[in-house]
């Protein structure tokens, strides 16, 4: 049945896939391996995105049924041991910004790419990039901006971060609306990405990532 | 005019537009007093080299230069978006100023704050602004939701000016939360049942609503009264306004406003046959909207902010089958009333390229932000005039070499032959002036046919 489960939530076949799910709990199966299940899918959706037969609706239909299989799950959860994952990656649209479309779909590719991702949500305040940093301590921090005014706010936030001493710390990649290679010179971080993969690519490299 | 409106063909619809837009008029519907005989020919050498882009039936003068802002007139005045939002007076001195330091060949007018007021009056939910989450030196945002929800496209598709007052306005206008109340109109019908219908209008809440929705009419009068004298003076000193209104393409007004991106992209996959459903029933409301106001204020160009069908959103299949049907249908039902729809492609349209190219020649601007211009000139530029591509990252932090040099790659790639506007690719906030000026003022000297 995993199996079908697999290529349920890989085809978009909402319905049938957390039919499956409920019959597996049902049934008694180990919660470990839905999950083991439900991560090999991702990973083949995050595959199809890479390749272009994936788009937005697929990522966010993706997506709806991690969470939706996670509220089946929940009971079952608590018990289950820490997966093990590649590295940290902080992440935030910076201040003076609210959008956060493209913030989440990088959020779910890292995610489902194996790292752990810790999302600040809008408008970050260099100032809780800086103690993010300092509790989370991530490997990489992704600064996510829609708007012109995000140039200068991540400028800001770089500035910020090695004020506090913990440049050196982290790998910075910015991403988003009218970003490009200039502006990452301007702002001062170590690499733009253009869209998600490229995202999970360079946080890929920069942990030693497969 | 002779003939009758419904009698005249496209193109000569388009003409008639084009020859109202160069003849304007005072708000009493006299000719426009120009304020000198150069600005009378300023006014209409600047409408014909747009039109002759647009149209590509001849090579304009020169490449026409449109710089588009969002609130860089704003930055560039030194005022806050706050101010220009909630003072008139403000936001008209620093778009006066706009227009005669960078002298467009066409401008946007000073609509693009808003009215701050207003929107207070109404509790707007839709956006964030100035003050209501927004430092007050920044521009709006829109605050996405699902102000329709998944299982209301019934009641959208049957119904949807119903929606929109009863449902759509009471979720994003805290002050017309009332309107829920409001009577299902249809069933007006005869006599006492008549009567019936009426009672939501005498209850306290639903009155109060009104009364706010008679002050925000007020406040929105007085706001248009500085955006039309605003066009007056400008065209009277020589600076057409190039927009006559505004309309969506149907995925976007659902994705927008109704539903969200969430929610659109999900339907996509959950419900296809409601959702196309409902792009279909929206197309003639999106024509009407902007054929409504390309007649009453007499020009052709109609703005089409293009979000959720770009590079990347949608696979092309997705794109064809759910973006582009009810679009196309949009694009030309405004072609057909003389419409020029100028299309802000937001993104990347790379891929879409191959798609739009079959629309009929000379009929709309695609202002395109991301996508590759010469792909763009070699694919559409036989048809579509094109207007961009100026990177917001180069006007921000670039030098005005930088500039300068892009200016001219872009006249040389893309306005070879004409159909080509120099533009910015995306609307622009606080960029560097002297930026600006290069583009402009080298747009003017490099771009001579």
């Amino acid at each position: 049945m995993s199996k079908q489960l697999v290529n349920a939530i890989a085809d978009m076949k909402e319905d049938e896939a957390l039919g499956l799910v409920r019959k597996m709990v049902e049934s008694g199966s180990d919660p470990s391996v839905i999950l083991d299940a439900t991560r090999e899918a991702m990973d083949i959706v995050g595959r199809r995105y890479e390749e272009g037969a994936y788009y937005l609706p697929e990522l966010m239909l993706a997506g709806e049924m991690l969470n939706e299989i996670a509220d089946i799950l929940k009971p079952e959860l608590a018990k289950m041991p820490e997966v093990k994952r590649h590295g940290k990656v902080l992440i935030g649209t910076v201040e003076g910004d609210i959008h956060d479309i493209g913030k989440n779909i990088v959020t779910f590719m890292l995610d489902v790419n194996g790292f752990d991702v810790l999302d600040l949500g809008v408008d970050v305040s260099p100032q809780k990039f800086v103690e993010a940093i300092q509790d989370f301590q991530p490997h990489v921090v992704g600064l996510s901006g829609f708007l012109t005014l995000a140039f200068d706010s991540m400028k800001e936030t770089v500035e910020a971060i090695s004020t506090a001493g913990l440049r050196d710390q982290v790998k910075i990649m910015i991403g988003g609306g009218q970003m490009d290679e200039g502006i990452k010179e301007y702002t001062g971080a170590d690499a733009y990405g253009k869209d998600a993969m490229a995202g999970v690519n360079l946080a890929r490299r920069w942990v030693g990532a497969k | 005019m002779e003939k009758q409106w419904a009698e005249l063909s496209a193109d000569e619809k388009q003409e008639v537009l084009f020859q109202k837009w160069l003849s304007p008029k005072d708000p009493e519907g006299n000719d426009l007093q120009f304020q000198s005989p150069e600005a009378a020919q300023s006014y209409k050498e600047r409408i014909q080299r747009i039109k002759d882009a647009i149209q590509m039936k001849k090579l304009p003068d020169r490449v026409p230069v449109c710089p588009l802002p969002s609130m860089f007139p704003a930055y560039d005045a030194g005022i806050t978006v706050e101010d220009a939002m909630y003072d008139y007076d403000k936001c008209y001195a620093a778009w006066k100023k706009f227009v005669l330091d960078y002298e467009p060949d066409g401008h946007l007018g000073s609509s693009a704050p808003g009215p701050g007021p207003f929107f207070d009056i109404l509790d707007y939910k839709l956006y964030a602004w100035p003050g209501h989450g927004v430092s007050p030196a920044h521009s709006y945002q829109c605050l996405e939701g699902e102000y329709m929800k998944a299982e209301e496209y019934d009641a959208l598709i049957q119904d949807p000016s119903g929606f929109f007052s009863n449902v759509y306005l009471p979720r994003v206008f805290g002050a017309l939360e009332p309107f829920q109340m409001l009577p299902f109109l249809p069933g007006i019908l005869e006599m006492y049942g008549v009567a019936f219908n009426f009672i939501p209008y005498g209850l306290p809440p639903v009155q109060g609503a009104l009364k706010a929705i008679m002050e925000a009419g007020n406040e929105a009068l007085k706001w248009a009264g500085m955006v039309g004298s605003f066009d007056g003076e400008m065209a009277s000193l020589g600076f057409p306004a190039i927009l006559a209104g505004f309309t969506k393409a149907p995925f976007d007004t659902l994705g927008d406003t109704l539903r969200g991106t969430k929610g659109i992209m999900l339907d996509i996959r959950r419900r296809p046959d409601k959702l196309l459903e409902a792009l279909d029933a929206l197309v003639p409301l999106m024509i009407k909207m902007g054929v409504g106001a390309a007649l009453m204020n007499g020009k052709p160009l109609v703005f089409m902010p293009l979000h959720k069908g770009a590079d990347g959103f949608l696979s092309d299949q997705q794109f064809k089958t759910f973006y582009w049907p009810s679009l196309k249908q949009v694009i030309l039902g405004l072609i057909s009333e003389g419409c020029v729809p100028l299309l802000a492609a937001e993104g990347g349209y790379n891929s879409r390229l191959e798609v739009i190219k079959d629309l009929p020649k000379g009929k709309t601007v695609w202002m395109f932000d991301q996508t590759d211009m010469a792909q763009a000139k070699k694919i559409v530029g036989d048809t579509i005039c094109i207007l961009g591509n100026m990177p917001l990252s180069l006007l921000t932090v670039g030098t005005p070499e930088q500039v300068k040099e892009h200016t001219r790659e872009l006249i040389d790639i893309a306005g070879k032959g004409g159909g080509y506007i120099m533009g910015n690719g995306a609307f622009f906030d606080d960029i560097k002036a002297e930026n600006l000026k290069t583009m402009v003022d080298f747009t003017k000297e490099y771009g001579v046919y």
